[in-house]
């Protein structure tokens, strides 16, 4: 260095580059893999092991594999992968025992579902008047498709109203305009007058119905529809479920911190099997002969209580990381218990807790496959099930390879986007 | 009242069968998926040996087979389903017992499938017998009756054994096809099924000829409805029946010209069974036209041209020296 500064300024000769083993790609090997015997034994030895298995996989999955076969007999006795069996049953591990001629309906229902999920985790979307419309609609046209016929009580129409006006009011009193505050209260009375009403029995429950395609029972879906059914409304209901479950156990009540402790409590410590099996075995036995709820339904509950349970402690776990001075300066600023759970608690405890919340869904996603037990066919399900075809018996390594690649891409993107929605929502406090 | 209402027979169909008169349909509880017996097709369809007999009563009482609303149950779940009316008609591989057929408030109306515990073995191993097998390693799961009947067995021919005794059932076949035990023992329904599925060469393993326990498969009703009860007990007894006189799927129709007094009977060509049913007259001809007789159904599902090859054995006819044996429809 000290002959540079004699030469004059540095730029009048060039610097040399440093030695070609410490730079480029061959330094970069040289530095991690080869930098001392020890290691280099060890890079030569997982690199041979890696190479080993690549060339015995490739050999299996592709160069002897069986693409086109009429039934496992054409399979039996070669030495690779028998991908016909795929072939053979991709629409039946998909789609289960839904009528044939119309899965097109199940799989329209995946893309109506998997478009209203990846809408709302668009940030642009977080808005409940947004959130609502794209749920609502995606709803409609999932089950539309999937039930053939649904009946929309007018009843719900009216509760949906009284809540939007009942929350709208809460949390817009000191802020909006008279025009708006006035639509608010008239939502929440005519959807509270038009329950009083029904609740009195002067009007009469009428259902609006909607048919478009022939009637599939509950009992005939099956695969990935249902996989996704139960793990997208299960995590819908439980999510708010579980923040109110949460804000409820932090209540100063002690009426309702109790009863949310103990739900909590009782629901966390017992298995999701025994809860499924409860509802699916003892529930049946409890109702008057002759009613009978739908057992995915059952099900479906089961999993949004499951859920609920385990969201609420992840997010109790942010309440509780919240310095106190954000509940005291809210309260300073006037804001009432909605104002300030809404504006500045929540978003503040939910943003801690995204890495665990993210870590529950994907286990609540796989965990649906133990609807198995009540007889309810989930993707996990169908795919075992073509294993037991007479046809195709005896392929069990390429079904389970091809479920856990779907499996797969469902959790990893899931991560992913766990990883962005970190960084997007930590911005403010990277710099 | 309910039991009363089942003896007036005829003249007053039972609650059940009101009900899925009235539906349209028979609502059939299977099992989750066994190979031969029930499982759902590519196309989703269920079939096997076991659905054949609900479509078989759909054939009789509707005139056609695919009157039929499958319900998979699991072990667990299969007596709830049938006790809270979820399912009309259980046809999942159900032990008749005893206490099931009286304590559970059931009733078993026939015996589907003569299954039993057996033996498995490598070829290479030499047995034919399974009193040969003195000494011999033996793959068990634990705390079943069929540890139990195994060491009962082992105890009166005066052998020993050596258990290998493990849980999971993956686990145990894959101790088996890996050599870790000589035999293989539980239900032989489940051997054939295990060697038609998992046996890396399937023709190189034996099922010993000895069966040691009784598990007798068949459907069962709740009880409340013995019209119910009969059509579907009928329903098995006329695939017997039907196998007996050699009435099959392809020569029904011919069989209808028949000069047997019997066939005639049967067939309803001379009436009198139907009504006395409660049934068409010509409901053994839509049961065989649109199922087979038993000897096809236990054929197309299980026999020897299928993955499982499980031979008649048992469950050949009382005149070929089996147990089907079906009383006369007369």
């Amino acid at each position: 260095m000290s002959q540079a500064t004699e030469a004059g300024p540095a730029t009048a000769r060039p610097a040399r580059l440093p030695p070609a083993t410490e730079q480029g790609a061959l330094g970069w090997l040289r530095k991690n893999l080869f930098s001392s015997w020890g290691n280099t034994i060890t890079t030569l030895v997982i690199v041979a092991l890696m190479a080993w298995f690549a060339v015995w996989f490739v050999d299996w999955a592709v160069l002897n594999a069986v693409f086109t076969a009429e039934s496992g007999q054409e399979c039996v006795g070669k030495h690779g992968a028998c991908w016909a069996i795929i072939g053979a049953k991709f629409r039946y591990i998909f789609f289960g025992s839904f009528p044939y001629e119309q899965h097109w309906r199940p799989l329209f229902a995946i893309l109506a579902m998997l478009a209203m999920l990846v809408l709302s985790c668009d940030r642009r979307m977080w808005s409940a008047s947004r959130l609502a419309i794209i749920w609502g609609v995606g709803s409609v046209i999932t089950f539309l498709l999937m039930l053939g016929e649904i009946h929309i009580p007018v009843t719900l129409i009216f509760v949906v109203a009284l809540i939007a006006g009942l929350v709208g009011y809460a949390y817009r009193r000191r802020v909006a305009e008279n025009a708006e505050r006035l639509a608010y209260i008239a939502l929440a009375a005519i959807g509270g007058l038009y329950l009083i009403l029904r609740i009195l029995g002067v009007v009469p429950g009428v259902a609006v119905p909607i048919a478009l395609f022939s009637y599939v029972e509950t009992g005939s879906w099956g695969g990935l529809a249902v996989t996704m059914i139960l793990a997208t409304y299960g995590l819908a209901f439980a999510f708010p479920y579980g923040i109110l479950l949460a804000l409820g156990r932090r209540s100063n009540l002690p009426l309702i911190r109790g009863l949310c402790i103990g739900f909590i409590e009782l629901i966390r410590g017992v298995p999701l099997i025994s809860l499924l099996i409860m509802a699916s075995v003892m529930l049946p036995l409890f109702l008057p002969s002759g009613t009978s709820i739908d057992k995915f339904l059952r099900a479906q509950v089961a999993v949004i209580l499951f859920a609920g349970a385990y969201i609420a402690e992840i997010v109790r776990g942010g309440l509780q990381a919240l310095p106190k001075g954000q509940f005291e300066a809210a309260d300073a600023m006037g804001l009432n218990y909605v104002q300030r759970t809404a504006l500045i608690v929540l978003p503040q405890a939910l943003r801690v807790v995204i890495p665990p919340l993210i870590n529950t869904f994907i286990g609540f996603f796989k965990d649906t496959s133990l609807v198995l037990i009540i007889g309810i066919f989930d993707f996990l399900k169908t795919a075992s099930q073509a294993l037991v075809d007479p046809l195709w018996t005896g392929f069990p390594g390429e079904i389970y390879l091809f479920a856990a690649a779907v499996y797969f891409c469902f959790c990893f993107s899931m991560s992913r986007y766990s990883k962005y929605l970190e960084r997007e929502l930590n911005k403010g406090t990277q710099r | 009242m309910v039991a009363l209402s089942g003896f007036a027979g005829v003249a007053h169909a039972g609650p059940d069968l009101d009900a899925i008169k009235a539906r349209g349909q028979i609502i059939c509880g299977v099992t989750t998926g066994v190979t031969g017996f029930s499982s759902a097709d590519s196309q989703g369809k269920w079939t096997g040996l076991e659905v054949d007999v609900c479509r078989a009563v759909a054939a009789a009482l509707f005139g056609n087979s695919e009157k039929v609303k499958y319900v998979p149950t699991t072990a667990q779940q299969r007596f709830t389903a049938l006790q809270s009316k979820e399912i009309d008609l259980l046809s999942r591989t159900t032990t008749w017992t005893l206490t099931r057929d009286t304590a559970l408030g059931f009733d078993f109306t026939g015996v589907t499938y003569y299954d039993g515990q057996g033996f498995m073995v490598p070829k290479k191993l030499g047995v034919k017998s399974a009193k040969e097998l003195n000494g011999a390693t033996v793959c068990v799961q634990p705390g079943t009756t069929t540890e139990l009947n195994l060491a009962d067995y082992f105890r009166a021919n005066k052998m020993t054994f050596k258990p290998v005794v493990i849980e999971n059932v993956e686990e145990i076949r894959q101790a088996f096809f890996s050599g870790r035990c000589d035999v293989y023992t539980t239900d032989a329904s489940g051997l054939y099924s295990t060697r038609a599925a998992n046996a890396p060469k399937p023709d190189d393993y034996l099922i010993l000829p000895e069966i040691i326990s009784k598990e007798p498969l068949g459907p069962v009703v709740r009880h409340g409805d013995n019209q119910w009860a009969d059509i579907v007990r009928w329903t098995l007894y006329a695939m017997v029946e039907a196998e007996e006189y050699g009435i099959t799927s392809k020569n029904v129709d011919e069989m209808l010209k028949s000069d047997n007094p019997n066939i005639k009977r049967i067939l309803g060509v001379t009436p009198g069974m139907g009504k006395a049913l409660g049934v068409d007259e010509k409901w053994v001809y839509n049961i065989i036209k649109q199922v087979g007789n038993y000897g096809e159904a236990f054929e197309r599902n299980v026999g020897m041209q299928t993955p499982l090859k499980i031979e008649r054995g048992f469950n050949a006819l009382w005149t070929k020296g089996g147990l089907q044996y079906a009383p006369p429809i007369r």
